[in-house]
């Protein structure tokens, strides 16, 4: 599946667009995350606008390919990019965090018509994802089931518990993508901390049988490129490790932890709109 | 046992209470830090939750007595159970729903079983992070901590409280679990605080009913005791800081010396408080009518912490007009 330079440049735009809605929701909703929507949005509009086999208006659609961003706290980039491409109307972001609003602050989907998974406590995603994977398989369905992981969220033991028993049950309809922004909340911020020795994920998941491929995940084409490869083998659960930045787009919230979750001021906010329609007309 | 729609109070506002200008979390941090200068055995453990948990001033002043564990609440539960075995007083800190459901095996097993010397810290509970959703909220915590044998629960309802509670929790032999809100809560208490574990606190005299809170709610059932008395009703308010053991005595006295009973918390109301004095009236036969004010076996929803106070019926306004029902 490959991308022409027309549509590259659409969904280049998308994203644009998605990260105008991730900064503007925040900032009007005081609260929420903007580091790794951020980090994310290229790769949510690649899946939503061009990978995912999905109908917008017909969300509980048996056949659909699912998608469960198990680094849930990321939603407000899930949710602009759900809006675009027509799960609810755009005018809806402005709920997003408001009392009983259908956009939580992370994703519910008893409420929210189009999500495949309630997400939040990370490291959760993907055993449900090794489920709908081993759901499809069993009813011979022909979906693939992607679910988003954050770096840091690998921290937890239940990735590797699924990691391992999807490999077992060679679920090759079964597709991780890992945004690997290499900040988390705090990390090992301070002088001194230093991360794990065995920090390489692609060792650590090719030890666990999967198809591992790396890519750039703000390059849509590779990032699709990848995509596509790793649907191809059928006996292997698949990964894309996508190198990220964090708070990508911009400038002074790149590869800064602090943005994990911090609420842009007026001028932030300003300034940020600015730098994205800067890259717009820019080549 | 769902909740009707909630009534809303009638009469005249009443004055808020002072708001703390410190974060609960920041300031239980803060007292964490000061027993520590003095208790060399007291270690802080976190879930790379550092800056959210308030303990930030800790891994600053003494960096060899901090780990962050990474994002493994469950992990971090071990590691805090080993420590504790060589002789430390390990700290864990993590949100409240992680540290009670997240791990909660490993605090039962690795923990409270063989009733190491754990404090867990654990921040952000009941709809603190009403933004969060239900996924971040803890409303279920105290029900789960209670049933694990050799654990104390403790609940502070403001700053000052949080020091008593903080230097408590250190200084007793035994795993604790220590309920911590998010934000900045009402002022309550000021001055001179005696405190004891087990011993609840008579924070508004009345002989007419009695209103029992823990945590932030003990700030709700002043000010609804406040309005009532707009109505001529002179209500007593407990503050249950120490949700298990609890005080059997002043939970009994309450329901012998005033007409009706009434808990409030910001958690489901099976098996927290209101549980809680409800199997004390039960067992001891006082049929002093209880009413228990909380979460109504719903999740809350989202929005932000005074609205979902307000919505589920443990703000101040709402208790005081639940009560003018339950009295007609
Ligand atoms: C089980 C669990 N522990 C802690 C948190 C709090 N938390 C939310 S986001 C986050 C950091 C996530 O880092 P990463 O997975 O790398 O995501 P990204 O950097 O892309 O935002 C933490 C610790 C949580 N939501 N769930």
């Amino acid at each position: 599946m490959t991308i022409n330079p027309t549509r590259l440049h659409e969904l280049e735009d998308m994203a644009r667009r998605v990260r105008r809605h991730i900064l503007t929701t925040v900032h009007a909703a005081g609260g929420g995350h903007v580091g790794g929507p951020l980090s994310a949005t290229d790769m949510l509009v690649a899946l939503y606008f061009h990978i995912l086999n999905i109908d917008p208006t017909n969300p509980q659609w048996e056949d659909r390919d699912r998608f469960i961003l198990s680094k849930g706290h990321s939603c407000i980039a899930l949710y602009a990019v759900m809006a675009e491409r027509g799960y609810f109307p755009v005018s809806e972001l402005i709920t997003f965090d408001g009392i009983d609003s259908r956009l939580q602050g992370h994703p519910d989907m008893a409420r929210l018509p189009g999500l495949d998974m309630s997400t939040g406590s990370l490291g959760q995603g993907l055993s449900p994802g090794v489920g709908m994977a081993l759901g499809a398989r069993l009813r011979n369905k022909p979906f693939t089931t992607y679910v988003m992981l954050g770096d840091g969220e690998c921290q937890e033991g239940q990735v590797w518990e699924a990691a391992f028993v999807a490999a077992r049950y060679r679920l090759g309809n079964l597709v991780a993508i890992l945004d690997l922004n290499r900040l988390q909340q705090y990390g090992w911020q301070e002088p001194g901390g230093m991360r794990p020795p065995l920090d390489d994920p692609r060792r650590q998941w090719e030890a666990f049988g999967w198809q591992v491929s790396v890519v750039d995940g703000h390059d849509i084409t590779s990032f699709v490129e990848a995509l596509s490869t790793a649907r191809q083998e059928s006996d292997r659960p698949a990964i894309v490790i996508a190198h990220t930045v964090k708070g990508k787009g911009i400038s002074f919230m790149e590869g800064d932890y602090s943005w994990h979750a911090r609420v842009p001021t007026d001028v932030e906010l300003a300034r940020a709109l600015a730098e994205l329609e800067l890259r717009e007309v820019q080549p | 046992m769902k909740s009707a729609k909630i009534p809303q109070w009638t009469g005249d506002p009443v004055q808020p209470l002072p708001m703390a200008d410190v974060a609960s979390r920041v300031a239980a941090g803060l007292c964490l830090v000061e027993e520590a200068r003095s208790n060399p055995d007291i270690w802080a453990l976190t879930s790379d939750v550092l800056n959210s948990t308030g303990l930030v001033p800790f891994a600053k002043a003494f960096p060899e007595r901090f780990l962050n564990v990474g994002i493994a609440e469950q992990s971090m539960m071990g590691i805090a159970a080993g420590l504790a075995t060589c002789g430390k007083i390990p700290v864990a800190a993590t949100f409240g729903f992680l540290a009670s459901m997240r791990a909660c095996e490993q605090v039962r097993s690795d923990i409270a079983y063989p009733n190491l010397n754990v404090k867990i810290y654990a921040t952000h509970a009941g709809v603190a992070l009403g933004k969060g959703g239900t996924t971040h909220h803890a409303l279920e915590d105290v029900a789960i901590m209670r049933t694990f044998a050799n654990m104390t629960i403790l609940e502070p309802a403001d700053v000052l409280e949080t020091q008593k509670v903080m230097a408590a929790a250190v200084a007793h032999q035994g795993p604790v679990y220590i309920r911590l809100r998010r934000g900045p809560g009402p002022v309550i208490y000021q001055g001179e605080l005696a405190y004891q574990i087990g011993k609840a606190n008579l924070v508004r005299e009345g002989n007419d009913l009695t209103l029992i809170g823990c945590g932030r709610t003990v700030g709700e059932c002043l000010l609804a005791a406040a309005l009532l008395t707009q109505r001529g009703i002179s209500a007593r308010v407990l503050d249950m800081h120490t949700l298990k053991p609890i005080d059997d005595e002043a939970i009994a006295a309450a329901a012998r010396e005033t007409r009706m009973v009434i808990t409030a918390e910001d958690h489901t109301i099976i098996g927290g408080l209101g549980g809680a004095v409800a199997e004390v009236m039960a067992e001891l036969g006082l049929a002093t009518p209880l009413r228990r004010l909380g979460v109504r076996d719903i999740y809350a929803g989202i929005g932000g912490e005074d609205e979902l106070l307000a919505k589920h019926g443990i703000a101040g306004p709402q208790i005081a007009a639940q009560v003018m029902q339950f009295l007609e």
